[in-house]
């Protein structure tokens, strides 16, 4: 009896024993997954897709537009979140042979324009300046939500814009332009007025590469179709529509897009392997020395869906507080009393050590022809007051 | 004594000038000569390509396939017109509204100032009948014109059929942005005339039109078919139009395109297209065509009726099928998809043509030769006119200086005024008269071909034309001077300086506008003006200078343009064709505002008859 007692015993003992190192390894089981849930930082998505050219010959643009709303409306973001700005309308365009369609394939396999598009910005509105005003938030009192970015400093936001552009620059409508260091300023402010957490820039122009070029901001990632020099060149020819239907990098990265589900795991890395040199025959690009996480940890639907985090445990979590933060927050307290420092969210990250700008050396020419010319005559209205019997041996 | 002008450097540089004059003026001439001879060789001929964007970036899949429907219309308009002798008009708006447009038409009539007789017609008459098949989701703001001209001698039958086909296919299509007008006209360039004007609303000609019941928007461009067989065997294209106007060069790159596409055998002036540039046939043949479009643009005349439409600024072409003893055929369905390809690229269009040039030549139907390279030929030319104006200037300002020096008085100012009054005056009277005889040319034929009729036994057509010969040569025998100056010398060479500028001013004009005109006006005129004297073999010039006139250069390049196409002419078949061209340019100039005749009358001829008394000076 006492042996089996002992035996039992030890049972019971080695049992709470091996439950406890269970517990303790679900328990940091549980707290690894708590350290998940606050990878990214960031609460709510927006998007801001912008389709800058009109005419019936860039169909394509407004296609490329129409794609990423589709995978950003299918992969959660509601209408409210996203901002679209399409510059021309290419369903209800007369030469249309399929009315209200937008055609991605040819063969008219893939109909982004759909039954519930909701357009923000159209037509003559989508303009340079009711797109910076969009970014910085500064909107008349009268503009209506929906064509409103209410982000904050929880959110992230992808901007997605295509079109016709050059080297710095990227056309509007035909007639105006943005260049990049306008929109590096723009989100300069953006960044100052606290409303993004992150920002992903996607581009698909010729030359895109040189929009990103001037970014100061913290917290961006960029990407681009091609880079200075070379051009976007556009696909699917579809003789029954007698347009060109995409570009050749969006329509690969709809592709990518299209295999992505709100529960993916993939991450930014493959977003830069879509569409190498063999397919798109421009080289895209892309920068990440802004971003301060590693691409590899961040997901794609970090800013393509709008990922509610709920995670259901019957377990209790001790979240530990950061004893660093408390003491300065402590000191912070005490210091408020003496100044009243103005906070400074903008240097938080030392982007000047980070980002190496040097100011492009210009290129010496050689004096204007006016210039000369001015010269010239000087020198000739002098000699023949003075001198022109000396000028008469030279020639 | 001035800083910038020493008067002993200035004669020193007067008397170069007058030595070197000669061989410069041969110089710049054989230079144009060499210059317009080299725009077919490839620096200065270059390559089309299209430069309009929302037409180049941009394909089409043509569907066309009413091939039988097409074979079938024309057969009834061809049985309904050789019924009632003119249009049928009922059938027409019939089967246009059986095929789904709107349909009005338009009658009009005009009394021509005298019989045409290549046409037979004198007291014309008829009806415009148009189809007008509206966007079906666009306003009515732009328009795309297809027309067929139907006149008594070509009857585009088969044309009018395959417009009513390619109507029917079109009505069946919802992505037209523009309407489109379905066009057949009677009395073929004077029924596109009198419906140009009703639709713009002006009166240019005085044609009695009425005015139009329906209306589609601003036209931005018009093909005109010409076809009168079942099957063809080339395209041929004419770009030339009124007054040597030419329709953008985007639309002629247009049709380039869908001949290729299509695989059609497309010509320019009736000749095939040179595959091989590089070596010398290539060229050659390119100078061919050249030569056959200068001449066809020098003469003004609207070749179909694509030229009446560019005086509107509406780009047209016109194309007309060819049956020739070819082995490979094309039937009007293949014709039919390339005029489908083209309405749908043209229905692109978001604004007027204006991307690519509106003034250039056509050594071939894919090669072209813009203004900018091919305007210093004329340059050189009118360069030689300059520089004797400038060799009499200083000819006369030295013969002035002689007469000064035994004068001895230094006065500072030139010494001419006293002279210079007895020669102006004596300009005046040349001047007056021959200015007097072009107008009379211009004006009596026309006014006194009735009077002519009655008091001799000719048709009022032969009447008109001869009595432009009759003035024309009248003019040759009028007295000369009525002055006896001190210095006759000073005399001729004052008004030779006066008709030299007005030459060079007047080839300069028109040569911007109608370069071929301007050209080959030059190339005649040119050295015989410049040689004109009263001194030396008086005869060699008095002929040269009749060979060089304007009427014997319109005689001499009727020969050359039949000789180009290869039929050549004997003299006599010349003579009656170069009767007839004077009177279809008078004639053209009243019923379409064609501007060779006046031009010819009123500017070159009281020119050339200045340099006629300039070599009769006595």
């Amino acid at each position: 009896m006492a042996v089996t007692d002992s035996l039992s015993r030890a049972a019971t003992v080695l049992a709470t024993v091996l439950l406890l190192s269970f517990g303790s390894v679900a328990a940091s089981h549980i707290e690894d997954q708590a350290e998940q849930f606050f990878r990214s930082g960031h609460t709510n998505n927006w998007a801001v897709l912008v389709c800058t050219s009109r005419f019936w010959f860039n169909y394509r643009h407004v296609a490329n537009t129409l794609s990423v709303y589709r995978s950003v409306k299918r992969l959660g973001i509601p209408d409210s979140h996203i901002v679209l700005m399409l510059a021309d309308d290419m369903a209800c365009n007369p030469r249309n042979p399929k009315p209200a369609t937008v055609f991605s394939h040819k063969n008219m396999e893939l109909n982004v324009y759909g039954d519930d598009v909701e357009v923000d910005y159209r037509s003559y509105e989508v303009t340079v300046e009711n797109f910076l005003r969009v970014l910085t938030g500064r909107i008349p009192p009268s503009t209506p939500r929906s064509k409103r970015l209410l982000s904050d400093d929880r959110s992230n936001i992808l901007i997605y814009m295509t079109g016709h552009g050059g080297n710095g620059f990227l056309k509007f409508q035909d007639s105006e332009e943005i260049t990049n260091i306008e929109l590096a300023d723009a989100f300069e402010q953006m960044w100052q007025k606290r409303r993004y957490n992150e920002l992903l820039f996607i581009i698909d122009t010729c030359q895109g590469a040189s929009m990103y070029e001037r970014f100061y901001s913290p917290n961006i990632m960029a990407l681009a179709s091609s880079q200075v020099g070379e051009d976007s060149l556009s696909h699917q020819p579809d003789p029954a529509i007698g347009v060109h239907l995409m570009d050749r990098y969006t329509f690969y990265v709809l592709e990518f897009l299209e295999e992505i589900n709100p529960a993916s795991q993939t991450n930014m890395n493959d977003l830069f392997q879509v569409c190498p040199k063999s397919l798109c025959v421009s080289t895209p690009g892309h920068r990440t020395d802004l971003f301060q996480r590693d691409p590899k940890n961040v997901l794609i639907t970090d800013f393509f869906g709008s990922v509610r985090k709920v995670e259901i445990t019957t377990e209790t979590i001790k979240l530990q507080q950061d004893s660093e933060i408390m003491e300065s927050s402590y000191k912070e307290d005490q210091m408020d009393e003496k100044l009243m420092e103005p906070l400074k969210y903008a240097e938080q990250l030392p982007v000047a050590q980070i980002i190496h700008q040097k100011p492009k050396l210009k290129d010496w020419h050689p004096p204007g022809g006016f210039i000369l010319g001015l010269w010239a005559l000087i020198i000739m209205v002098f000699f023949k007051t003075y001198g022109i019997k000396h000028m008469k041996f030279i020639f | 004594m001035g800083l910038l002008s020493d008067p002993v450097r200035r004669r020193a540089l007067a008397r170069l000038v007058l030595r070197l004059n000669a061989p410069l003026c041969v110089l710049s001439y054989v230079a144009g000569i060499a210059w317009f001879l080299a725009l077919v060789f490839p620096p200065l001929t270059q390559r089309t390509y299209m430069s309009e964007n929302a037409m180049g970036s941009t394909m089409v899949e043509e569907q066309f396939a009413g091939g039988d429907r097409a074979r079938a219309f024309a057969r009834d308009f061809a049985a309904h017109r050789k019924k009632s002798g003119a249009l049928p008009v009922a059938w027409l708006e019939r089967t246009m509204r059986s095929v789904g447009l709107e349909v009005y038409t338009q009658s009009f009539s005009r009394k021509l100032p005298f019989p045409d007789e290549t046409h037979e017609r004198y007291m014309v008459s008829g009806t415009n009948v148009y189809g007008i098949l509206r966007a079906p989701r666009a306003a009515s703001t732009e328009s795309l014109v297809l027309t067929v001209p139907c006149g008594s001698d070509s009857t585009n039958s088969q044309a009018v059929g395959l417009l009513l086909a390619l109507a029917a296919h079109f009505r069946g299509q919802i992505y037209w942005a523009k309407d489109i007008v379905f066009l057949v006209t009677e009395h073929d360039l004077l029924g596109t005339e009198a419906w140009l004007e009703a639709y713009h609303d002006v009166n240019v000609t005085g044609m009695q039109s009425s005015p139009l019941q329906g209306r589609a928007g601003a036209i931005q461009a018009a093909v005109a078919l010409e076809l009168s067989s079942d099957v063809v065997t080339s395209l041929d294209v004419a770009v030339e139009g009124l007054n040597g106007q030419l329709p953008n060069l985007d639309l002629l790159n247009l049709f380039q395109t869908f001949c290729q596409k299509g695989g059609l055998l497309c010509t320019l002036q009736g000749k095939l297209q040179p595959e091989d540039w590089t070596s010398l046939d290539g060229p050659l043949q390119g100078l061919q065509t050249l030569l056959l479009m200068v001449l066809r643009q020098a003469s003004g005349r609207p070749h179909g009726s694509h030229g009446l439409f560019l005086r509107y600024r509406v780009e047209a072409l016109t194309l007309r099928g060819i049956n020739s003893f070819r082995q490979y055929k094309y039937d009007l369905v293949a014709v039919g998809k390339a005029l489908e390809g083209m309405f749908r690229k043209l229905n692109h269009l978001l604004e007027r043509l204006h991307q690519s040039f509106f003034l250039y030549l056509l050594p071939g139907l894919s090669r072209f030769v813009s203004i900018g390279l091919y305007m210093p030929a004329v340059g050189f030319l009118l360069l030689v006119l300059g520089l004797k104006a400038l060799e009499l200037w200083m000819q006369l300002h030295e013969a002035g200086m002689g007469l000064e020096e035994p004068g001895g008085a230094p006065g500072p100012s030139v010494p001419l005024p006293p002279s210079q009054g007895v020669g102006l005056a004596s300009l005046v009277a040349p001047l007056l008269i021959s200015q007097a005889m072009g107008l009379a040319l211009y004006v009596l034929p026309v006014l006194g071909q009735h009077v002519a009729t009655q008091h001799f036994p000719v048709a009022e057509a032969e009447a008109v034309v001869l009595t432009l010969l009759a003035i024309y040569a009248a003019g040759l025998a009028l007295p000369h001077n009525t002055h006896r100056t001190q210095a006759p010398d000073r005399g001729w060479m004052a008004l030779k300086l006066v008709a030299l500028i007005y030459l060079a001013l007047q080839l300069g004009c028109i040569a911007l506008t109608n370069f071929s005109l301007g050209f080959l006006l030059a190339t005649t005129m040119v050295p015989t003006a410049a040689l004109a004297k009263p001194h030396g073999p008086r005869t060699l010039y008095a002929a040269l200078l009749v060979l060089t006139s304007p009427a014997a250069t319109l005689l001499g390049s009727l020969f050359l343009w039949r000789e180009l196409q290869e039929a050549p002419l004997s003299l006599a078949e010349g003579w009656q064709l170069f009767l007839a061209a004077l009177a279809q340019g008078v004639l053209e100039h009243h019923t379409y505002g064609a501007l060779l005749f006046p031009l010819l009358s009123l500017g070159l001829y009281p020119c050339w008859l200045l340099f006629w008394n300039v070599l009769f000076w006595k």
